[in-house]
């Protein structure tokens, strides 16, 4: 359940409608990496993702007067921002596959390549671990280099997964914030998200495996 | 008399690791899950990287939008405060 509105946000919106600067800056800092994720969803490239972003704020501004904290403030902005980048996205020929975000389900995909399990139909131990993962080295865990290519992994997703990641992990909002500001339903959010992490621990189990 | 727990194999277990990590898997299939990391070397290991992974997602720093890109927000808020 989402509270309609929060004492923060009531404080966020009488201060924007009071023109107060320092709090849209707060309000970038919080949301822009957020929005410029969830724009790439629907658009091209980042210098698109970018625009969006700059019309979603524009939008923001423009309507917070008439702001009905019918959602949360955070709920509304991303919808204002879905909206912009889906006609974007549109103009600028890019359609979104239904499935990436309604059905993700519809196309399936492994956490671990079958290869690394016994066959289903193994006497003795059907899809159990042929080849298990084996703990990875705890200093070479911390190493910025290790971050470097969590972080590429991340860049590599399909923009629906690593949006979900992104919200998810690296900001840290629930799944109920995420699902809000993705619009898509818990279940699908946790789809996204369960592919997203399978993939980046397996490009770290890669990485910690070659390099010793 | 205990339910018998079903038995989960370790290739069905790794696409539900989100899932028992949410708390949103249903009793039956949470209490399989725990079962089965029990016994499981390789599945309790791979619960621990999935751990480790979403720690390490956490330390990184949310990529912003350009300087530049932002400095026409700035000038867009101002525009709006002088309407």
């Amino acid at each position: 359940m989402e509270h309609a509105v929060s004492l923060d946000d009531a404080r966020l919106v009488k201060a924007l409608r009071a023109r107060d600067e320092r709090v849209f800056e707060e309000l970038m800092r919080m949301y822009n990496a957020s929005l410029l994720r969830v724009a790439l969803i629907y658009v091209p490239s980042r210098a698109v993702a970018e625009d969006v972003v700059q019309e979603t704020w524009i939008g923001v501004l423009n309507g917070i007067d008439r702001f009905e904290a019918r959602s949360s403030l955070k709920t509304w902005i991303f919808r204002i921002l879905t909206n912009i980048a889906k006609t974007r996205g549109q103009r600028e020929g890019r359609t979104v596959p239904f499935s990436a975000l309604e059905r993700p389900e519809a196309v399936p995909e492994a956490a671990v390549d079958a290869d690394r399990f016994r066959a289903a139909d193994h006497e003795r131990w059907p899809g159990h671990w042929s080849s298990k993962p084996e703990p990875w080295p705890e200093e070479r865990l911390l190493a910025a280099e290790t971050r470097a290519v969590v972080e590429r992994a991340i860049e590599d997703l399909p923009p629906a997964q690593r949006a979900a990641i992104s919200l998810r992990d690296v900001e840290g909002w629930s799944s109920e914030e995420t699902r809000n500001a993705l619009g898509v339903s818990e279940t699908n959010q946790r789809v996204l998200l369960h592919r997203a992490r399978s993939k980046v621990r397996q490009a770290l189990e890669d990485y910690l495996k070659e390099t010793r | 008399m205990s339910a018998s727990i079903e038995q989960l194999s370790c290739q069905e277990l790794v696409e539900l690791v989100t899932s028992y990590l949410e708390g949103a898997l249903p009793p039956g299939e949470h209490a399989s899950f725990e079962h089965h990391i029990a016994g499981c070397t390789g599945c309790h290991e791979y619960l621990r990287q999935m751990r480790q992974t979403i720690e390490l997602t956490g330390q990184l720093t949310p990529a912003d939008i350009s300087p530049d890109a932002e400095q026409k927000l700035r000038a867009a808020f101002r525009d709006w405060q002088a309407t």
